[in-house]
């Protein structure tokens, strides 16, 4: 069994797991730097994307995969001008209790607009050639796999290059290091959590897209389960850092799929039972997170 | 007197009931160096702070050039021409020396002239042999010298400094207020916090010293050599 859960199908197919998890482990890690803010309802972006993507099947798919990331973005902005704004400065609590009312608000409009049709879940077709398999030395591979893998290499490496390269990104990675102090500088915060805002919809969208190829059918609660697992993760990882929050996501991610192929198939409903032990575990032996050497848990926020 | 560019006007402000800065007026002119002393808990950080619009005023007013920019948030007085080396020198230690300055541009106004980061590296020429390393590597000295430096890069008319000399070695806090002095020269317009009363008096225009809140007594550069007057001042 050990032996069967180390081939490579199972090996690949959990890197994509974990790097599309790492995708919405800098989404949510993104916006907890700059606004302090465990964006809960993260995962109702990624629903909404992939809605729009099952109402768009019949389109091309260059404009099914556009309007997705539009109407992602444009949901995420409105949460950030309606609701984040209006309360910053407020408790952390608060801010939490806020995004999970975001969250089931965003799940009763799903439900209600998905019900037009008396029953419940969309297909997103459009590309879902994508979940042909190829052969890759005697080994099939899903293609999504492979585009999974790659779009999140070429997203965090473009981030990286944008958080360090040009000037937002400079005043971005200030605003989640010393929020007061940027401000101090001349920062202009508002700005700053805009741009942070706009790329956490970016992500989410493309993680929207992945998702629905590897899982077509579409209902409110989509993505509702990875957010989790993601959340956890990005604690477990430590929520501090960007860096730790996104290795997080990956581990988690990348864990699920192992176990997941470790477990005999009539037994995969003990994943999240094995996965929420290890986590414990990990929680236990590093309070501060898996990957946060020699930093205390929440250090130096002033 | 030269004309004020900063002014407060009957500064009051409240951390909750209780009241840290009572009625507070000062004006600090065109190229001068105003010297703000006292003892632990005058008010004088939370008058910079006010300045600054990172706590709020609960009366008065604060004046740039006769304007009020009372009850603006920090970036728009930062970006207004008011710059803070703030207590405790808040570098951001995981960004290089030359990131730290980058981000002194965010509160620049002017676009042209001289590359301001090089007049900072002008001034500190240490900070340009460490420019690519981690702030968090410099020494306490050389941090400070970052903050002001970083502060001196957004070309500001007013630099608030606040406690700069704080935890230095004696040789470090020499060479800052070796580097105020250099900084009067660019007609940059200083209101210094400070403990270091007999430096700080040498040093300024104007000295108050602020007690409770309120100001209790103006000393002059002559008052420096009064070492009586400065701690009776004090213990006043």
């Amino acid at each position: 069994m050990i032996v069967a859960a180390l081939d490579f199908q199972t090996v690949s197919d959990a890197v994509a797991t974990g790097a599309v998890y790492a995708l919405m482990a800098v989404g949510i890690g993104l916006v907890f730097g700059v606004l302090r803010l465990v964006n809960f309802s993260y995962g109702q972006l990624i629903m909404a994307g992939a809605y729009t993507l099952a109402f768009t099947s019949g389109w091309p798919v260059w404009a099914s995969v556009s309007t997705c990331f539009a109407v992602v973005i444009a949901i995420s902005l409105a949460m950030e001008l309606t609701v984040f704004r209006p309360l910053r400065g407020q408790s952390p609590a608060v801010m939490l209790v806020t995004t999970f009312a975001i969250a089931f608000l965003l799940q009763a409009v799903a439900l209600i607009v998905d019900l037009r049709n008396d029953f419940i879940g969309e297909v997103a077709t459009s590309i879902s050639a994508l979940n042909e398999a190829i052969t890759v030395g005697g080994v099939e591979i899903r293609k999504v796999t492979i585009v999974a893998i790659g779009a999140a290499i070429v997203a965090l490496v473009l981030l990286a290059l944008l958080l360090t390269r040009t000037t937002i990104g400079l005043h971005t990675r200030a605003a989640a290091a010393d929020f007061r102090t940027a401000r101090l500088l001349g920062v202009r915060v508002n700005r700053v959590i805009m741009f942070t805002v706009v790329l956490s919809g970016v992500l989410a969208a493309a993680v929207a897209v992945i998702l629905t190829v590897q899982v077509p059918l579409v209902s409110p609660d989509f993505a509702l389960h990875d957010t989790i697992i993601v959340l956890v993760g990005v604690v477990v990882g430590g929520l501090d850092r960007l860096w730790t929050a996104t290795l997080g996501g990956f581990a988690i991610g990348f864990a699920s799929g192992m176990i997941n192929g470790a477990l005999p198939t009539d037994n995969t409903v003990y994943l999240p039972s094995v996965l929420f032990g290890i986590v414990i575990l990990v929680l236990l032996l590093r309070p501060a997170g898996l990957f946060s050497w020699g930093r205390r848990a929440s250090a130096e926020r002033v | 007197m030269p004309e004020p560019v900063l002014e407060l006007q009957g500064l009051e402000v409240r951390y909750g009931s209780v009241p840290a800065v009572r009625g507070l007026s000062l004006e600090v002119g065109n190229g001068e160096i105003v010297g703000l002393i006292g003892p632990n808990g005058a008010g004088k950080s939370t008058t910079l702070h006010a300045i600054m619009g990172a706590v709020p005023a609960h009366a008065g007013d604060v004046r740039l050039h006769g304007r009020s920019i009372r009850g603006r948030p920090p970036e728009r007085i930062a970006r207004a021409g008011v710059a803070l080396v703030p207590e405790g020198r808040r570098i951001f230690s995981d960004f290089t020396v030359e990131e730290n300055l980058r981000l002194g541009l965010a509160g620049r106004r002017k676009r042209n002239g001289a590359d301001p980061l090089q007049q900072a590296y002008d001034l500190f020429p240490v900070l340009h042999e460490f420019r690519r390393r981690s702030a968090g590597a410099l020494s306490g000295g050389q941090q400070q010298q970052l903050a002001i430096g970083r502060a001196l890069v957004a070309e500001p008319e007013v630099l608030l400094l606040d406690e700069p000399s704080l935890g230095l070695a004696p040789m470090a806090v020499d060479a800052v207020f070796e580097a105020l002095r250099q900084i009067r020269e660019r007609e940059v317009t200083i209101l210094l916090v400070e403990q270091r009363a007999l430096h700080t008096v040498a040093l300024a225009d104007r000295t108050h010293v602020l007690a409770g809140g309120e100001l209790r007594l103006t000393l002059g550069p002559a008052d420096a050599a009064n070492k009586d007057k400065i701690i009776a001042a004090y213990l006043a």
